[in-house]
């Protein structure tokens, strides 16, 4: 018994150090000070504070589930608050240490702003010191409290939260949207302060998203069961219904969100498309392509080239007459370097792919190319398009093309995902050896792949030459590969609908916060580990990759790990 | 005969030969003009071929990193180049540190002493929390997974240093002792000094590398592992430490080659990592990766051509400004390789041991 608790009491000193290790590493990387001017409610709670605490309240639910299996709930509580203790020390340590030690020398962050963050209000070091270990304990117990509440409660509390935090953050675009309307002006007095949702918002938003989570985790809110069990006719009905409703809101969607969340729209939209085609290639045939940028770059500089009017015109065509040539000549590339890496499998791949991309990118910027594609200084003037006279002259024009582009490759790739083809590559993605035996011809099968993820590409850089007006060789770096990947990864491989989602999420929703940007490919280097930690299938799942990744899977033969690998070699 | 070739060579390989032959009489041809024109003299080309030996063994001690944890887990640690940053870019604050106190001044081969500690001592500590946070509990998941984690490992390291450390290019102190050329035993070499500690360090680094995995205890241990995890693991090898050994010898290789790669280009910064970490894994796969000498080999040869390439192919097939493109030299190497010889330069002798 005294082992079990001496246990224990470790068990909490290692959950409070990570805590205030990570803490401190926010705390670093400067997210606390980034963040700190974003109002989450008004003159309560920041971002950054959230971002600061965060860390406590997390150790302090793990600490807390973990304690409880073994000790009483009393002692789950205290657990988690000493973890928050602990948590706190080391905040308050870095808080002494700042304001006696010049520390900007090595850590830029710790600036004489942040440590008044840190102060969190206190006068005296003393006091800050007393009220950081306080809140961090309070926060840590919250954290354990929360572990112990019962899960349809704290669910229901979490999505509370999350619609309270998205509000918060939307402040801004809310106002920027919909401030001149008439019917808004009462609604937006009434959710948002000067800076961040006001007392009544809050609350109301907090009620609103626990309420949603309570009545869908009752049982009632199942639609799509229940128009499963219509007769025949009356299912298409609705479903057409339901997909004409979807075309209509999505038409309507720039004219009544106005020119920046059309902007932000077209963005995500692009990365939709190229998302669906890297989806072909690494979710459906399992060929890691890191540089996917190359065919997106191909589809932007063939466009530009072909209608500019700057210095480097050529021909001078019209957007629709260069886009077609745009995806030829990608979807030509894929198949051309698809060639090379046929024999190849997994990370090989993936390295030789990056290879391709990073020889495409020090090409356009050399001086050798730079008669015919503008070298660093890129290619400016690239007309809008336009069919008649109506041209697509901004974002909330551009949104039509953007969206003409998804729904198109949207519906190739669903197509082929069930096509003899799509089944091909799944088949392929499984196991290549057996997938050949089955008679499968593995050369055709792979450049399809290539081809039509490049083809996509093409597409998506087309729009995007045609949508920035000018381009530039920065805009096709490794980064944008390593986006595209992380929103198909956190979607879900293989899924389409996931690819929208986490388009969403992943771009757009950085978009929002424009302070992010600097943490951007921080979160996305971070999510890319924690989800094929936690959730490698995604958040919105295909059938048969959840159950390839799941170990559960029935009839699997146990692999050695590195029997393949012997096979590349 | 003509079918009989047809039948036995699908038509990709013989894409692929046409590819390389190209390529290769590209090469000669460039080499051949750029000679036969006499633009450059013998020094320019020793010259030429000296930086490339010190950036080669800058290459090669990274190389190592990729090839002992290849060698053994059989994944790419796409992380490596963020694993060599770590260290250097931390040690530019030591380093700065001392050269405001006038230490590098007066002892200077302490000061590259303590900053090479320095620098191990914080590589080894990242490749080693990588192993324990991002790439222990993946161990035996599909092939893809581990190296999607540790591409996202790779972009968080550089932006969290970019967040601590800031996002500027640093200067490195210089080093007084250490301008001009070699003059020892009497004469100048015609050899940089800065030049001759690189190699001469790199070189005795990997010596006592080769040592370590070939005489001591816990290299024999590190090799039972590599050829076999379980039947080590029955012999009574503790395999997770044998891994966490693993990455640690390759971070502070890692950090060594850090501070010779200041020492070369004066410069770090948070993003310098990744080229020298793609080119150093393609001196693993050029010295077949897994295969310890052939890192070695393999890094000093990609220093060499990264270094004659530009001028002599390239400026001879008539492109303005070749030395834009030296690292599309490496990339194609490296695609080249992986293409025509994945096995590497010495990768039969390997299989042959292995076998």
């Amino acid at each position: 018994m005294d082992k079990e608790l001496k246990f224990s009491w470790s068990e909490i000193l290692k959950f409070g150090a990570i805590a205030g290790i990570v803490a401190i590493y926010v705390i670093l990387v400067g997210m606390v000070e980034a963040f700190n001017d974003r109002y989450i409610i008004s003159e309560t709670v920041t971002l950054g504070q959230i971002a600061l605490f965060s860390p406590v309240f997390l150790l302090g639910y793990f600490a807390a589930d973990k304690a409880r299996q073994i000790k009483s709930t009393g002692f789950a509580i205290l657990s988690s608050a000493l973890v928050g203790l602990v948590g706190g020390i080391f905040v308050a340590a870095l808080l002494f240490l700042g304001a006696n030690i010049n520390m900007r020398a090595v850590f830029l962050n710790v600036s004489p702003d942040l440590l008044k963050i840190l102060h969190l209000g206190q006068e005296t070091m003393l006091g800050a010191i007393a009220a950081n270990l306080i809140i961090s304990a309070i926060v840590g117990l919250f954290g354990g409290l929360f572990a112990l509440t019962p899960h349809k409660w704290s669910n229901a509390l979490l999505v509370g939260l999350s619609i309270v935090l998205l509000m918060g953050i939307m402040q801004e675009l809310m106002t920027i949207t919909f401030g001149s309307k008439d019917w808004y002006k009462p609604i937006g007095k009434f959710i948002y302060a000067q800076k961040g949702l006001s007392w009544g918002g809050a609350i109301l938003f907090l009620i609103l998203g626990a309420a949603y989570s309570l009545w869908r985790g009752s049982g009632k809110f199942r639609p799509a069961a229940k128009v499963a069990k219509m007769p025949a006719k009356q299912r298409m009905t609705v479903s057409l219904a339901a997909w004409a409703l979807g075309l209509i809101i999505l038409l309507a969607l720039p004219k009544f969100l106005g020119s920046y969340p059309s902007e932000i729209l077209t963005t995500v939209g692009i990365y939709i498309i190229m998302g669906l085609g890297l989806n072909i290639v690494v979710g459906f045939a399992g060929l890691l392509d890191l540089g996917y940028v190359a065919f997106f770059a191909i589809g932007a500089y063939t466009v530009g080239v072909l209608t500019t009017s700057g210095k480097l015109a050529t021909v001078g065509w019209s957007f629709w007459m260069a886009l077609p040539i745009a995806v030829f000549l990608a979807m030509f590339a894929g198949v051309l370097l698809g060639i090379p890496v046929l024999k190849m499998r997994g990370d090989y791949l993936a390295i030789v792919t990056l290879g391709f991309g990073e020889i495409i990118r020090v090409l356009v910027l050399s001086d050798w190319l730079k008669p015919f594609i503008g070298g660093a200084q890129g290619i400016l003037q690239i007309p809008k398009p336009h069919i008649g006279g109506f041209v697509f002259k901004g974002p909330q024009q551009m949104y039509y093309i953007v969206l003409a582009g998804i729904l198109l490759v949207g519906y190739v790739a669903w197509r082929l995902r069930d096509a003899r083809v799509g089944r091909a590559w799944k088949a392929m993605r499984e196991d290549e050896d057996v997938a050949e035996a089955m008679g499968i011809h593995l050369v055709s099968t792979k450049l399809m792949a290539f081809a039509t993820g490049a083809a996509f590409a093409g597409l998506a850089g087309a729009i995007f030459a045609a949508k920035l007006g000018s381009i530039f060789p920065q805009s096709f770096n490794l980064i944008v590969s390593i986006n595209v990947l992380s929103l198909i990864i956190v979607g879900g491989i293989g899924s389409l609908p996931g690819v929208v989602v986490g388009a969403l999420i992943l771009v757009g929703l950085p978009e929002l916060l424009r302070e992010f940007a600097d943490f951007r490919m921080l979160f996305y280097g971070a999510l890319l580990v924690a989800m094929m930690l936690v959730k490698p299938e995604g958040f919105v799942p295909e059938k048969t990759h959840a159950r390839e990744l799941s170990e559960k899977e029935p009839f699997a033969p146990e692999i050695e790990p590195e029997a393949p690998a012997r096979e590349i070699i | 005969m003509f079918h009989r070739f047809m039948r036995r060579h699908d038509t990709t390989d013989i894409v692929m030969w046409l590819i390389g032959f190209g390529l290769l009489a590209a090469v000669l041809y460039g080499s051949y003009v750029t000679l036969s024109s006499g633009k450059y003299d013998a020094s320019v080309w020793l010259d030429f071929t000296i930086f490339g030996l010190a950036q080669g063994s800058v290459y090669a001690l990274i190389a190592l990193g990729y090839t002992l944890v290849y060698g053994i887990l059989f994944m790419i640690n796409f992380a490596h180049g963020e694993v060599f940053t770590g260290g250097v870019f931390t040690a530019y604050f030591v380093a700065i540190a001392l050269e405001n106190s006038g230490f590098i001044e007066r002892h200077w081969v302490l000061s590259l002493l303590i900053l090479m500690a320095v620098a191990m001592t914080v590589s080894v500590l990242v490749a080693v929390v990588l192993e324990r946070i991002a790439y222990r509990p993946l161990r035996g998941a599909p092939r893809l997974v581990p190296l999607i984690t540790a591409i996202g490992a790779s972009f968080f390291l550089q932006y969290t240093y970019r967040g601590i450390y800031g996002s500027g290019i640093k200067t490195y102190p210089d080093f007084p002792a250490l301008d001009g050329k070699l003059n020892m035993f009497g004469r100048e070499w015609p050899i940089l000094t800065v030049q001759a500690l690189v190699i001469v360090v790199a070189a005795l680094m990997m010596i006592f590398l080769y040592w370590y995995v070939q005489k001591t205890k816990a290299g024999k241990a590190m090799r039972a592992v590599a050829e076999d995890k379980e039947a080590a693991a029955l012999m009574g090898i503790d395999v997770d430490r044998v891994i966490v050994n693993t990455f640690a010898l390759g971070g502070s290789m890692a950090g060594v080659a850090g501070i010779l790669y200041a020492l070369l280009f004066k410069q770090v910064n948070a993003f310098m990592g990744f080229i020298p970490g793609i080119k150093a894994f393609t001196a693993a796969v050029l010295g077949g990766i897994g295969n310890v000498p052939g890192a070695m080999l393999g890094g000093l040869f990609l220093g060499i051509v990264e270094s004659l390439g530009p001028s002599l192919i390239l400026d001879g097939l008539g492109i303005p400004s070749p030395y834009q493109l030296k690292d599309a030299i490496a990339f194609t190497l490296l695609v080249l390789v992986l293409i025509f010889r994945p096995s590497g330069i010495m990768g039969e002798r390997l299989s042959e041991k292995k076998a």
